[in-house]
C-alpha cells in the first residue's frame, strides 16, 4: 500500500474490532505475569535459602574440620570432596558423554540397534539417582570390595552424568544446520576436521550449557554418594587418596541436618546451604567465561 | 574449446528412484557452462555428482563415467577430499562458518595444511579481491562473517571456495537468494573468474544463462534434452520442448 491510495481512501486504523485483539492482550498479560512470578519465587527462593547462612559463613567454616560432638566445626573436608569427587567425575564423563554424542550424531548407522540405544540413552537420563547408587554398591562394595571410596563415588557419579552428556551433546551437534557441514566438506575437509572444527565450535554452547547442568547436578548429588562413597570423611584436610571415604557437602548437609548430634546442626546446615548454591551459581558463570570471550572476539 | 569434464551414459539414483538418465556431455574448460531445466529435473544432482558431494546422501547409487581432467572421479584411486579441493562449490544459500570474515576464507587453506601468517594473509587478500569483496571488508576482517549482507555472504563463499585454488567451481543458483545488484556483482564475477576457472552454474534465471554462459545445458525429468553454445541453444534451439521451455511454454 503506497502513500496516495492511503491519503485518498478513508482507511481507518484504529482498532480491530475481532476479539483476537483482546485474546492477544489477555496472552501478552498472562505470559508476563507468570514470567513475573516465576522469577519472583526463585529470587525470593534463594533469598531464604541465603540470607540465614550466607552472613555467618567465614573462611574458617569452609576448611576447618567438622567436629561430632562441639560447636564450630567446619565443612573442609566435605568441601574438598565435592570438588575432588566432581573432577574425577567429569574427567571420566566428559570425554566419553561427548564421543558417545558425536558417534550417534555423526557415526551411527540408521537402524534398530541404534534406535534402541538411543532410547536407552534417553531413559537412563531421567533414571532416579539412586538406582545408579545401588549400581555403585554393587560394582565397587560387592563384586570389588573396596568399600565406600572417593573412587568409587567418582565413577558411580560419572555413569549419573553420562546419559545426560551423551544425549546434550548429540542434540546440540545435530543442531548444527547441515549447510554448514556442507560448506565444510565441499572445501575438502575431512570428516574429522569437520567435527573439530565446524561442528563443535558451533555447538559449543550448547555442549558448554550441558556441561554446566551435569556439573551443578553431580555437585549437588546425595544419593550416589551415601551409597557409594559414605556419610563419613577421612577427617584430615587435602586427603587425595582415592580409596578414602568420601563424604560430600550434599551428603554433609543431609547428614547434620538429620542424624548429627552438634548443638549448631542447624547453623551448619545453613551456612553449608548457601556455601552448596554459591557454588554451583559460580560452576555456572566459570564454565561460560571462555564462551562470553569468544563471542567478544568474533562479533565485536 | 577443450573439455576439462566429460560426463558418458550418467545414471544416478536415489534409492529406486532414478534421478539422472543417460546423460553424457562435454564441460569446457575456461568457460561457464550454465544448467537450466523446470524444478526437481536434476541440475542440482548433476552438480553434485561433480563434486562427490551426494556420497553424503544415503541410498544414491551412480552408474557411468564422470571424468575431470581425464581421471575418472569414481574411482578407487581418487580421495574424495583432493577432488573437492580441485572442484569448488557455491550453494544457493550463503553459508559462511560463524567465525570470522578472515577464518572463513583461511578456512580452507589451514585444512590443506598452509599454517604460515603471512602466507594465509596473502591468500585471504587475493581470494577476497578476486570475489570483488576486499574493498568493502578490508578494514574489519576480524568481523563475524554474519554481520555482513547476503550479497556480501555470498561473495564470501566464493572467495573461500577460491581459496583453496580449485580448478572448477560449480555454482547451484548461487544468486537465487540475493538482490538485483548483487546478482549483477556475481555474474560479472563470474564473467572474470573464468578466465581462470571452469564455471558451472544452475540458475532458474534464462537471461542469466544466456548473458553470462558459453554453454547452455537443458535438463528435462532427469535426462538432458539439449546442449549446445548458449548463443545457440537461446536462438535456434533444436528440440521442441527447449524451444518451450526458453518462451516460457511449460515449466
Ligand atoms: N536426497 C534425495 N533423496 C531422494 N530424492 C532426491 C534427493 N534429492 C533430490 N531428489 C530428487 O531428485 C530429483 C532431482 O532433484 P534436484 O534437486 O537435482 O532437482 P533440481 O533440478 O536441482 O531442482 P530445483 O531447480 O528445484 O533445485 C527430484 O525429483 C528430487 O525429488
Ligand atoms: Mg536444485
Amino acid at each position: 500500500m503506497n502513500e496516495s491510495t492511503r491519503s485518498e481512501a478513508p482507511y481507518s486504523f484504529g482498532k480491530r474490532n475481532s476479539s483476537s485483539a483482546l485474546y492477544d492482550r489477555i496472552f501478552t498479560g498472562l505470559v508476563w505475569g507468570i514470567g513475573i512470578l516465576v522469577i519472583l519465587f526463585i529470587v525470593g527462593l534463594l533469598f531464604m535459602l541465603l540470607k540465614n547462612g550466607l552472613p555467618k559463613l567465614t573462611w574458617d567454616f569452609l576448611y576447618s574440620i567438622p567436629s561430632e560432638i562441639e560447636e564450630g566445626g567446619g565443612i573442609g573436608p566435605a568441601l574438598f570432596n565435592s570438588f575432588y569427587l566432581l573432577a574425577i567425575s567429569l574427567i571420566i564423563s566428559i570425554p566419553i558423554g561427548l564421543a558417545a554424542g558425536i558417534y550417534l550424531a555423526e557415526f551411527a548407522p540408521n537402524n534398530k540397534l541404534i534406535d534402541f540405544v538411543r532410547i536407552c540413552v534417553e531413559g537412563l537420563s531421567s533414571v532416579p539417582s539412586i538406582i545408579f547408587g545401588l549400581f555403585g554398591i554393587a560394582l565397587f562394595v560387592e563384586m570389588f570390595q573396596i568399600g565406600l571410596t572417593i573412587l568409587g563415588g567418582a565413577i558411580s557419579l560419572a555413569f549419573l552424568n553420562l546419559p545426560m552428556l551423551t544425549r546434550i551433546t548429540e542434540e546440540s551437534i545435530r543442531a548444527v544446520p547441515v549447510e554448514m557441514k556442507n560448506a565444510s566438506f565441499a572445501l575438502g575437509s575431512t570428516h574429522l576436521q569437520t567435527i573439530r572444527k565446524v561442528l563443535v565450535p558451533v555447538a559449543l554452547n550448547g555442549l558448554v550449557t550441558g556441561i554446566c547442568l551435569t556439573a551443578g547436578r553431580a555437585f549437588g548429588e546425595s544419593a550416589v554418594i551415601i551409597l557409594t562413597a559414605g556419610v563419613t570423611t577421612s577427617g584430615v584436610m587435602w586427603d587425595f587418596n582415592l580409596f578414602s571415604p568420601g563424604e560430600t557437602l550434599a551428603v554433609h548437609l543431609w547428614y547434620v541436618q538429620s542424624e548429627a548430634i552438634v548443638p549448631d546442626a542447624q547453623e551448619i546446615a545453613q551456612k553449608a546451604t548457601s556455601v552448596l548454591i554459591f557454588i554451583v551459581l559460580l560452576i555456572n558463570i566459570v564454565f561460560r567465561v571462555p564462551l562470553w570471550l569468544n563471542s567478544r572476539k568474533t562479533k565485536s | 574449446m577443450k573439455a576439462l569434464i566429460e560426463i558418458d551414459k550418467l545414471n544416478l539414483f536415489y534409492g529406486t528412484f532414478q534421478a539422472l538418465k543417460n546423460v553424457s556431455m562435454e564441460i569446457p574448460q575456461r568457460a561457464i557452462t550454465a544448467f537450466i531445466g523446470p524444478s526437481g529435473c536434476g541440475k542440482s544432482t548433476l552438480l553434485r555428482t561433480l563434486n562427490r558431494m551426494n556420497d553424503m546422501i544415503p541410498g544414491t547409487r551412480i552408474e557411468g563415467k564422470i571424468a575431470v581432467g581425464g581421471t575418472d572421479i569414481y574411482s578407487g584411486e581418487v580421495h574424495v577430499e583432493t577432488l573437492r579441493k580441485k572442484v569448488g562449490m557455491v550453494f544457493q544459500q550463503p553459508n559462511p562458518f560463524p567465525k570470522s570474515i578472515y577464518d572463513n576464507v583461511a578456512y580452507g587453506p589451514r585444512l590443506h595444511g598452509v599454517r604460515g601468517k603471512k602466507q594465509l594473509d596473502e591468500i585471504v587478500e587475493s581470494s577476497l579481491r578476486a570475489a570483488a569483496l576486499w574493498d568493502e571488508v578490508k578494514d574489519h576482517l576480524k568481523r563475524s562473517a554474519l554481520s555482513i549482507s547476503g550479497g556480501q555472504q555470498q561473495r564470501l563463499c566464493i572467495a573461500r571456495a577460491l581459496a583453496v585454488e580449485p580448478d572448477v567451481l560449480l555454482m547451484d543458483e548461487a544468486t537465487s537468494a540475493l538482490d538485483p545488484i548483487s546478482t549483477l556483482k556475481i555474474e560479472e564475477l563470474a564473467q572474470e573468474l573464468k578466465d581462470k576457472y571452469t564455471i558451472v552454474m544452475v540458475t532458474h534465471n534464462m537471461h542469466q544463462a544466456a548473458r553470462v554462459s558459453h554453454q547452455t545445458v537443458f535438463f528435462l525429468n532427469g535426462e538432458v534434452v539439449e546442449y549446445s553454445e548458449t548463443e545457440k541453444l537461446f536462438s535456434d534451439p533444436s528440440d521442441q520442448r527447449t524451444e518451450d521451455y526458453i518462451s516460457g511454454r511449460f515449466g
